[in-house]
């Protein structure tokens, strides 16, 4: 990589143009995120004899997930900055943690997910049980595409090295993870710390 | 499994229509596939068209879809109109109940999704990139792929004839309870669920890359306000679609677990909201149809522009009016459901929110009319289109105030008035405007113009047709008659009515056979109308600065722009043609990506439909592969050498500058 100076540190055209692009996703997907919450907050207290928030939700297993999500997102910007320093073994390193950390988020959460079931509070129990599970669910599905697609970009890295475009892949993965990252804090204050008041 | 290919026990005429439904669409898809072969365009077709990234055949193809479409919700409503004009006191016309819910529902369905919205996404493809000065979109595969989810869409609800022979019988937005599993445990509202989900996400798509293709494709010099109104117009759509399908989506994913894995969102037991449905689906419905409206009105602007020979009056009020438009369309949802007893507060702001609307849209009227006035007006047939929209669309928008008024919309709510008002707006409005640019930009894409004799023939009977059909529907709608009605007591009266209504109708359909017959006869007398020049219509802004039709790059150098009106200032200077150096210009390849994924799509949702877990598992790992195979591909682009597009442009016809 040519050595830039700060005053002419400008990302080709088409970059440019792609993160706008992602960036607008980003924002349509806030939008399906926040029709979701809003379902889950019209059907909150539509529990139909099932259980409710205060009776489901450990604070201290869902704290658990908040802060292994969150240092996965602080890893994924460590390895950003790795990749854009060229520096291919710590993008690696930081981008396995990356994926071991989301997959370790994603295995409590099928874990929290299959014991209420077994103690017969599905999705099928109540209105708000169903919204529950899709608000958290949709979130689990984000996480297990971003798993996905992180094992793409480092295959792809591992193939290809570090170029312009895996930087720039890099980016947009690396906008969806923190992306992800937010509506969570909004999932643990609406979902579980108002649900357990 | 064997019930996906016979119907469910259906009676006698019932049966003969769906039988003629099935042979249509099998039929159809035979002779086409067969055509092919025998001529053996395969290849042709696929090389060329299916795999293309090239916007202007990808607008092509949406024309295409849509038309054929077009045809198809058309033929529902002449069974729609034969049956209220003659299913009343002993006689109960030709269809059962049942399957007249079931035409009704798709005529709407066909209409809004695969009609309107293919005309609408045709037309922006075909001419926002000219229009801005650019080679293509900004994503020209992500372009190829919405196409394709678009399609599949559009085959899915084909498909709904053939396999399971049931469509939803629910209105075209399906409301709960009716439309969960309790109370409609066919297929029918799966099928319906599945073609708008499919096409949904691929105008999701569509949406981002034209917010991205306007933000940053524009030719140098082009600022937002030096932008033509029709960019405006469809950049406001977009972010319209942008803030709005996601809750299409969110709003459909959820009626369909409430289906398949018994959740209870909408249901009426299990501490389910059926209202919420109602305000979900209106705060994604109310938008749409601004989306549909919105490009209609740039292509209007454009349009009174270029055949009043003016400058359009008031550029700046209608770039004000119509993001005003966008702004006030997500806060007007509720007065789809006055009758919900949302209590006055709540029905009074909406109501008065809904009554705002039309003093933007007031201004634009008025701004088309200023235009008009003292301008040396060519009366061409889009013009002639644009004069028959402002009458029906200032009848409609008076209707429109009329039931934004709470206490009126509860007499009028669920009647036929409803109807003919949404009916003025959508075909008076929105579809004279994509008839109207159809006609208009017709050569730039083809290379000819069309008959303007049988064009304006056209005009005049949709025209005569429309209020024929509709003025009936105000009035019986003020007679207290319900929609949606198979079958009415003879002493109502109102049989007469809805016979003039049929006969409207088939004015109408006079007008889209003298259509046909326009396509027809202006391609095969395409010689005589051919566009040397790429500006048949003496027009004012940049997509008439190239060849008609376009070359694949659209532009050989990039203009600079200094002007609203940027090609009718480049006219006026009549520069010499310059001695033109080329330079190499690098374009996207072909890719089959798009079309793959669709059909994973497609294969997913009729799995899903089917309840069939292996193909769901299958289409999930293919889609999976097709993406990373595609990421894995760097050979995206190829190049046209300097001679190539010397040659190219040197073979223009006429050469403007």
């Amino acid at each position: 990589m040519t050595k830039v100076s700060p005053m002419h540190k400008e990302i080709d055209k088409e970059t440019a143009t792609s993160l706008l692009g992602f960036w607008v996703y980003m924002m349509t997907d806030c939008i399906l995120f926040a029709s979701l919450f809003a379902v889950f907050i019209v059907l909150k207290n539509n529990t139909a004899g099932g259980s409710n928030g205060a009776e489901l939700f450990s604070l201290p297993f869902v704290l658990m997930q908040t802060l292994i999500l969150l240092t996965s997102s602080f890893t994924s910007g460590l390895a950003m900055l790795a990749a854009q320093r060229s520096r291919i073994k710590d993008t690696f390193i930081w981008l396995g943690a990356t994926g071991i950390l989301g997959a370790s988020f994603l295995a409590l959460e099928i874990n929290e997910f299959t014991k209420l079931d077994h103690s017969g509070s599905s999705w099928r129990t109540s209105g708000f049980l169903s919204s529950y599970f899709t608000l958290v669910g949709t979130h689990g599905l984000h996480i297990t595409v971003g798993l996905l697609w992180l094992a793409g970009i480092l295959f792809y890295i591992y193939k290809k090295g570090l170029n312009e475009t895996s930087v720039k892949r890099l980016t947009m993965f690396s906008i969806f993870w923190h992306f992800l990252d937010v509506v969570w804090i909004f999932i643990f204050s609406v979902v579980y710390l108002l649900g357990v008041n | 499994m064997l019930s996906i290919f016979s119907a469910a026990e259906v009676p006698g005429t019932d049966r003969m229509v769906l039988l003629f439904g099935q042979l249509m669409v099998v039929g159809a898809g035979l002779l086409i596939g067969l055509a092919l072969i025998y001529f053996k365009k395969v290849g042709w077709l696929w090389k060329n068209w299916l795999t293309s990234v090239d916007h202007k055949k990808i607008g092509i193809m949406y024309l295409v879809v849509a038309g054929v479409m077009l045809l198809r919700g058309l033929a529902d409503t002449v069974l729609l109109r034969f049956q209220q004009a003659t299913s009343s006191g002993a006689s109960h016309g030709i269809v059962s109940s049942d399957h007249f819910q079931q035409i009704f529902t798709a005529h709407g369905t066909m209409m809004i999704f695969f009609v309107a919205m293919g005309l609408v996404f045709g037309i922006i493809n075909l001419i926002v990139p000219l229009q801005i000065g650019s080679r293509d979109v900004a994503f020209p595969l992500l372009n190829n792929l919405s196409f394709w989810m678009y399609a599949a869409g559009a085959i899915l609800i084909n498909l709904s004839l053939v396999f399971g022979g049931e469509f939803a019988a629910t209105g075209w937005l399906a409301y709960p309870p009716l439309s969960e599993l309790q109370f409609s445990p066919g297929v029918g509202v799966d099928y319906w669920i599945w073609s708008i989900q499919i096409a949904g996400i691929g105008t999701l798509l569509s949406g981002i890359n034209f917010i991205t293709t306007i933000l940053t494709k524009r030719a140098p010099g082009m600022t937002m306000m030096k932008m033509p109104v029709f960019v405006w117009s469809v950049l406001a759509a977009m972010s319209l679609v942008a803030a709005a399908f996601p809750i299409l989506t969110v709003t459909l994913v959820l009626l369909t677990l409430d289906r398949t894995i018994g959740t209870h969102f909408f249901t009426t037991t299990g501490g389910g909201n059926a209202m919420m449905y109602v305000n979900l689906i209106w705060a994604w419905g109310h938008p749409e149809v601004y989306i549909l409206i919105l490009p209609a009105f740039g292509i209007y602007s454009e349009i009174v522009a270029t055949f009043s020979r003016k400058r359009l009056f008031g550029y700046a009020s209608m770039v004000y009016a119509i993001i005003a438009i966008t702004a006030l369309s997500f806060v007007v949802w509720l007065h789809h459901f006055f009758t919900m007893g949302a209590g006055a507060d709540v029905n009074a702001f909406f109501g008065i929110m809904t009554m705002v609307i039309a003093i933007p849209t007031g201004v634009k009227v008025f701004n088309w009319l200023f235009t008009m006035y003292r301008g040396r007006i060519n009366f061409a047939s889009p013009m002639i289109w644009f004069i028959g929209f402002v009458i029906t669309f200032s009848i409609g928008g008076a209707a429109g105030v009329m039931l934004g008024v709470p206490p009126i919309d509860f007499q009028l709510h669920n009647t036929l008035f409803l109807v003919a008002h949404f009916h003025t707006m959508i075909v008076g409005g929105a579809l004279f405007g994509y008839f109207a640019g159809i006609v208009y930009w017709f050569p730039k894409v083809f290379g000819f113009k069309l008959d303007e004799k049988l064009g304006k023939l056209a005009v005049y009977l949709w025209i005569a047709g429309f209020i024929c059909a509709f003025t009936p529907l105000y009035i019986l709608g003020l007679m207290g008659a319900t929609r949606r009605l198979d079958h009415y007591d003879a002493s109502l009266g109102w049989q007469g009515l809805f016979i003039v209504a049929g006969v409207g109708v088939l004015i109408i359909f006079a007008g889209v056979g003298v259509q046909l017959l326009m396509f027809y006869k202006s391609i095969r007398n395409r010689k005589k109308n051919i566009d040397k020049t790429g500006d048949p219509w003496n027009g004012r802004t940049l997509e008439w600065a190239t060849s008609s039709p376009a070359p694949v790059y659209n532009f050989a150098a990039i203009p600079t722009v200094t002007d609203r009106d940027e090609f009718y200032r480049v006219k006026q200077l009549k520069l010499k043609l310059p001695k033109r150096k080329f330079s190499a210009i690098e374009m996207p390849n072909n890719s089959p990506f798009g079309i793959f994924m669709a059909g994973w799509a497609l294969m997913f949702a009729f799995s899903v439909i089917w309840h069939f877990p292996p193909t769901i598992i299958l289409a999930v790992l293919g889609i999976v592969i097709t993406f990373l195979v595609r990421s894995f591909n760097d050979n995206t682009t190829y190049l046209i050498s300097a001679a190539e597009v010397e040659a190219i442009e040197n073979k223009r016809v006429g050469a403007l500058l």
